[in-house]
């Protein structure tokens, strides 16, 4: 018997080791070779006489299993049937089964039948259907590494666990735990994980393969507890007992409140545990495939999928980067500027392991901007998720100083000072005195055009924009903008920077506002405009909830405050001149920071009012007296259409301009720069979902109705009339 | 068609719905029996003529399981002839089994039936039968299902009704009851309880509370506030009407329907009937209808029965004398006199379930005798008698003396 990912060995006790170990990844994984392996692998173990039972194991010193490779359920080319998807998304139920059951019925288990043990050593991170093998096997035990990471993450990106993790774990840990477990898809520690009963032990590391054999050897004979005439959920006899009723009554109500009805597959997974627990094992393992089926059937899941995991991968592992450049070496970073944006920066830097020269005016004002790094360690400590050592070895990388002398040995700079051409041509000017020659310098401006500034740099080309975004620890995205004279050394090293602080890049061009910040500004005057026109503001942030946005658009603007969007009206009303467009809320911005003082939520208020004990926000009772609402107000699905088309649009037309320059880059941006609504899987995914034809017809209605900035660019209609789809041609 | 007349109408009183309450050692059984047997001996009846008896019960689980109504039928020692079904129109299935009592009798299906309805909600409480509308998270996550106190406070916060004015329907409510109990209103309809001895245990309404004022209101609690924020059905609120910024919790025990036991039952017959066995009709029902309206607030349904019922009679709002509309939570009949224009004095006029309690299953029939009484004791002519329903329902019945 020959085998490709896996290693099987028989000891002297004719116990089979199934290690499983994929060549050339780091990282196990379910594919179609090793699914192949696995069964015959299975066969080999229950049909061999001498063999007495088997352990499965990891051959990677990086964990159990990560799961399935979801490239294999993303790429659906060939268009498939139902009935071909659907038995395609048993075959590891099926298998499963089949290891658990020895391949006898059920009922003749529950009458006394056994089959041979399994047993699984879980050395490390078993995620997804690197689990569920796991779930399936007769015995678990996990290792007493800190690896150790037991969890069901296929919710993350549309899918529901589908190889028996929506069965086996409610059956092992209560529906409650299986809830959180499946619909969360948080992991846990193999402590949690023996307490939820998911696993039966921890053992030395170095012992696991041991133990697991062990008690494959004194166990010859088995069946999984569900297999058992008498078996119970724990807690409550499934979904049909009375003390169950009000945990799924809740559990609804809990995934509303989460997904505002845009999760398909958390619905999927409350489903597949309801209906499964009314029946037994091998209906409910069904159950589980069709509901499965139907994700990966719909468009929904297929945008997140290509999104949320295999583009963004894409990007993270560097997608744009050219191959030209070597890797560069990042074991030192200068961050000039301790402000809000500097200090958010050395500390996500530091924290990835580089060390950092903090620099500001004085080393006063650079302690100030490190003082961040140290209240968010005190809350990782308090919170159990760092300890005081680790903390204090983070802190002691950033270096604070006021001299530039300090910057001579870093490999790359990132300029966070105030938003001043002047003050920012003084610090490259000093900054490039010091540093060596191939050392690339970065500025996170988000105002002044990456040229303009390139063009006080002795080196243009080796000046590049990364563009943070603030809370820059909290915050996934950074756009990275080359400047006209920039070349591909900047480039790379900023995507190599962006790889080591674990956060996805964008490449996007340099104008004003770049990609993200084009959307947001007329998204957030969109909201702004229609106070003005009297429709409720309560109308305008649920619905913009209901899309899917994290906060609507009104909280929003008060968190970036009315100050701040005065300022950019004001600054672009003077650097453009006559050729300034106004954005028909530049009174209402006025109105609130001049007259009102409501200049946002850290002062005065904006759009809600912010109770000073901490309460919840509300509507400020003021604002109906300066825009009154009106008498007929705009349905739900007519103001969500303009909060969603007015971002399209903005989209749109960065596309079209090329300031954004693909539509994987387009949807990243948009979901992790300013949480456009993920269930889409981004602007571009969704316009290709409904139809470039579509989005043309129904924007031209909202321009139509409500103004030329709703209008889709020339280049939309022209795909419009051509057919096709954005993600096709790229 | 036949017309369908009311040749009587009965009631236990409501004993408190809980283990400390009069009637809690009473099987729903021993209730649904006794009224038939008063609605038999009332009215010196052959059963033998009863061609069938509808009962409803929301929780028909356990003890109420397995058709009630022709347990009861068994147990009240009716002819064998005579069949029994049981239906569940929620907070409705009273009226409801009064209304198909009459379309029997209306398509020539039945000379004379019986509708009415039983819940012992000590003895079976609420939530006994799970089901798939609360409890299967495709339907109530596709639904928007939340718990009918949510939607009450949905009511209230989306017509402007302030707890101020739930907590003042309720103290009239109370002192409507009283008053009606003071005077003997209800004393034509009620059954006493009687144990297995025979000897009485409950002639009254259990729970009425004539000394309930603003301020002892005013000290209670909202019920459903936590509800709505863990496990979070405020949010689900939120998400199907959105134009609503956070929902006002205004209801409480004091100003919703109380948990009680009872039964109820409707003498439904032909006029050729009444003739033959010498029964007087009490009232002619003149129209009937149910409608299903919008699930989440769920509880606006008898808005919309009223107008189609209206519109299907070929009546008008003018034609009716008297309204009687459930008293599930203050902000039903608050909404419901806003949509309708009505004035309190002209609805509820001797309290209802915010002091008398509403046995889910019985109440239908328990309001429609006492619209029934009220009609005689006042001379008026015509009423419609009308329930929210879970799930987004309404019923509606119209009867006229004769």
């Amino acid at each position: 018997m020959s085998y490709e990912t896996i290693k099987f060995d028989v000891d002297s006790d004719g116990i089979a080791l199934i290690t499983i170990d994929l060549p050339d990844q780091s990282m196990n994984v379910w594919n179609a070779q090793l699914i192949e392996d696995f069964e015959k692998a299975v066969d080999e173990v229950l049909s061999n006489d001498d063999i007495k039972g088997a352990v499965i194991a990891s051959g990677k010193e990086s964990g159990f299993m990560a799961g399935a490779d979801l490239r294999m359920l993303g790429d659906s080319s060939e268009n498939p049937s139902v009935q071909e998807v659907y038995e395609g998304a048993t075959r590891l139920n099926k298998l499963f089964r089949k290891m658990e059951t020895g391949g006898k019925a059920s009922k003749d288990l529950s009458k006394g039948a056994y089959t041979k043990p399994f047993a699984a050593a879980i050395n490390g991170l078993a995620l997804g259907g690197g689990l569920e093998v796991c779930l399936a096997s007769h015995y678990r035990v996990a290792s007493d590494s800190p690896k150790v990471q037991i969890g069901l993450p296929e919710v993350l990106v549309g899918l529901l666990p589908g190889a028996g993790g929506t069965q086996r774990v409610p059956r092992l840990a209560g529906i409650q735990n299986a809830m959180q477990m499946c619909t969360t898809g948080s992991s846990m520690k193999a402590e949690q994980a023996k307490s939820q009963n998911l696993i039966h032990d921890i053992v030395p590391h170095d012992d696991l393969v041991a133990k697991a054999k062990e008690w494959v050897k004194a166990n010859p004979k088995v069946r999984q507890p569900w297999d058992e005439a008498k078996f119970k959920f724990p807690g409550g006899q499934g979904a049909m007992d009375p003390r169950v009723v009000p945990i799924f009554a809740g559990s609804a109500a809990m995934a509303q409140k989460q997904t505002f009805h845009n999760m398909p597959q958390v619905d999927k997974i409350l489903s597949c545990i309801y209906e499964g627990s009314i029946v037994p094992i091998d209906v409910a393992l069904r159950i589980e495939s069709k509901y499965f089926t139907s994700l990966l059937l719909s468009d929904q899941t297929q945008n997140m999928i290509r999104t949320l995991f295999i583009n963004k991968q894409a990007a993270e592992k560097g997608m744009a980067r050219p191959k030209s450049v070597d890797p560069v070496k990042l074991t030192k970073v200068g961050v000039l500027g301790a402000g809000m944006m500097g200090a958010g920066i050395a500390y996500v830097t530091a924290r990835s392991g580089m060390e950092v020269v903090l620099l500001d005016r004085d080393v006063d004002a650079a302690e100030k901007g490190k003082d961040y790094s140290r209240k968010l360690n005190d809350k990782g400590i308090s919170k159990g998720k760092l300890t005081k050592g680790k903390s204090e070895e983070m802190l002691a990388r950033i270096k604070t100083t006021a001299d530039y002398d300090d910057l001579k040995d870093v490999d790359l700079i990132i300029e966070a000072v105030f938003e001043d051409p002047k003050v920012k041509a003084d610090v490259i000017r000093k900054t490039e005195a010091v540093i060596g020659k191939d050392v690339v310098f970065a500025s996170n401006t988000s105002t002044i055009p990456i040229t303009s500034l390139a063009k006080n740099s002795e080196r243009p080309d080796q000046f590049i924009g990364i563009h943070f975004f603030s809370p820059v620890d909290k915050m996934p995205l950074v756009e990275i903008i080359p400047g006209d004279a920039s070349g591909d050394l900047p480039l790379a090293a900023a995507l190599d920077y962006v790889k080591a602080i674990k956060k996805t890049p964008i490449v996007v061009s340099d104008t004003r506002g770049f990609y993200c910040n084009s959307v947001v500004v007329p998204y957030l005057n969109e909201a702004a405009r229609m106070v003005k026109e009297g429709i409720n503001p309560a109308l305008i942030d649920n619905c913009a909830r209901n899309l899917g946005m994290p906060v609507g658009p009104l909280a929003l603007m008060d968190e970036t405050s009315q100050e701040l969007g005065y300022k950019i009206m004001m600054s672009a009303r003077e650097e453009m001149g006559d050729a300034y467009q106004p954005t028909g809320v530049d009174d209402l911005l006025e109105k609130f920071v001049v007259e009102l003082g409501r200049k946002g939520r850290k002062s005065g208020g904006g759009f809600y009012e912010y109770p000073e004990d901490g309460g919840k926000k509300y509507i400020w009772p003021g604002l109906k007296d300066h825009f009154p609402l009106a008498d007929n107000q705009p349905s739900a699905e007519e103001v969500e259409e303009r909060l969603l088309f007015i971002q399209l649009a903005a989209v749109a037309k960065c596309y079209s301009d090329d300031v954004v320059h693909d539509p994987q880059s387009a949807d990243l941006g948009a979901i992790f720069g300013w949480g456009f609504a993920p269930w889409t899987g981004g602007p571009m995914s969704y316009i290709d979902t409904i139809g470039v034809e579509d989005y043309v017809r129904r924007a031209d209605a909202l321009a139509q109705q409500h103004g030329e900035r709703y209008a889709p660019p020339a280049s939309f209609r022209k795909k419009a009339e051509e057919g096709g789809k954005f993600y096709a041609a790229a | 068609m036949a017309d369908a007349y009311i040749y009587d109408a009965v009631r236990t009183p409501r004993g408190k719905g809980k283990p400390d309450g009069a009637l809690h050692e009473i099987t729903p059984v021993q209730l649904a029996a006794q009224v038939l047997e008063a609605v038999r001996d009332r009215n010196d009846l052959d059963t033998e003529n009863v061609d069938d008896v509808i009962l409803g019960c929301v929780m028909p689980v356990g003890e109420q399981g397995a058709n009630i109504a022709r347990t009861a039928v068994l147990q009240a020692d009716y002819a064998q002839t005579t069949a029994g079904v049981h239906v569940n129109r929620f907070c409705a299935s009273a009226l409801e089994a009064t209304n198909m009592a009459a379309a029997k009798v209306m398509s020539g299906e039945a000379d004379m039936a019986i509708g009415g309805g039983v819940e012992s909600m000590s003895r079976v409480p609420m939530g006994s039968d799970g089901g798939a509308m609360v409890s299967d998270p495709a339907v109530a996550i596709k639904n928007y299902i939340v718990p009918q106190g949510i939607s009450a406070d949905i009511i209230a916060t989306k017509y402007g009704i302030s707890r101020d004015d739930a907590d003042a329907y309720a103290v009239e409510s109370q002192k409507r009851a009283a008053k009606a109990w003071e005077e003997g209103r209800f004393k034509g309809s009620i059954v006493p309880v009687k144990d297995v001895l025979g000897l009485p245990v409950l002639d009254h309404d259990e729970t009425v509370r004539p000394d309930t004022d603003m301020q002892k209101l005013g000290s209670l609690n909202p019920s459903f506030a936590m509800l709505g924020e863990m496990p979070g059905f405020d949010y689900v609120a939120i998400q199907k009407y959105p134009e609503l910024e956070k929902i006002n919790h205004v209801h409480h025990a004091g100003n919703s329907s109380g948990i009680v036991d009872g039964a109820a039952a409707i003498l439904v017959g032909s006029k050729e009937i009444g003739e033959k066995l010498g029964l007087k009709p009490r009232a002619k029902i003149r129209a009937m209808a149910s409608v299903g309206s919008e699930p989440t607030i769920m509880l606006t349904g008898p808005e919309f029965v009223t107008q189609k019922l209206l519109k299907r009679a070929g009546m008008d709002k003018k034609d009716i004398d008297l309204w009687e509309l459930n008293e599930a939570f203050a902000s039903v009949v608050l909404r419901y006199m806003q949509a309708m224009d009505l004035d309190h004095s002209e609805i509820n006029v001797n309290g209802g379930a915010i002091a008398m309690g509403h046995p889910m299953g019985a109440t239908g029939a328990m309001i429609l005798s006492t619209a029934l009484d009220e009609l005689e004791r006042s001379g008026k002519e015509t009423a419609l008698v009308t329930l929210c329903i879970g799930g987004g329902m309404g019923t509606a019945t119209v009867i006229e003396r004769v």
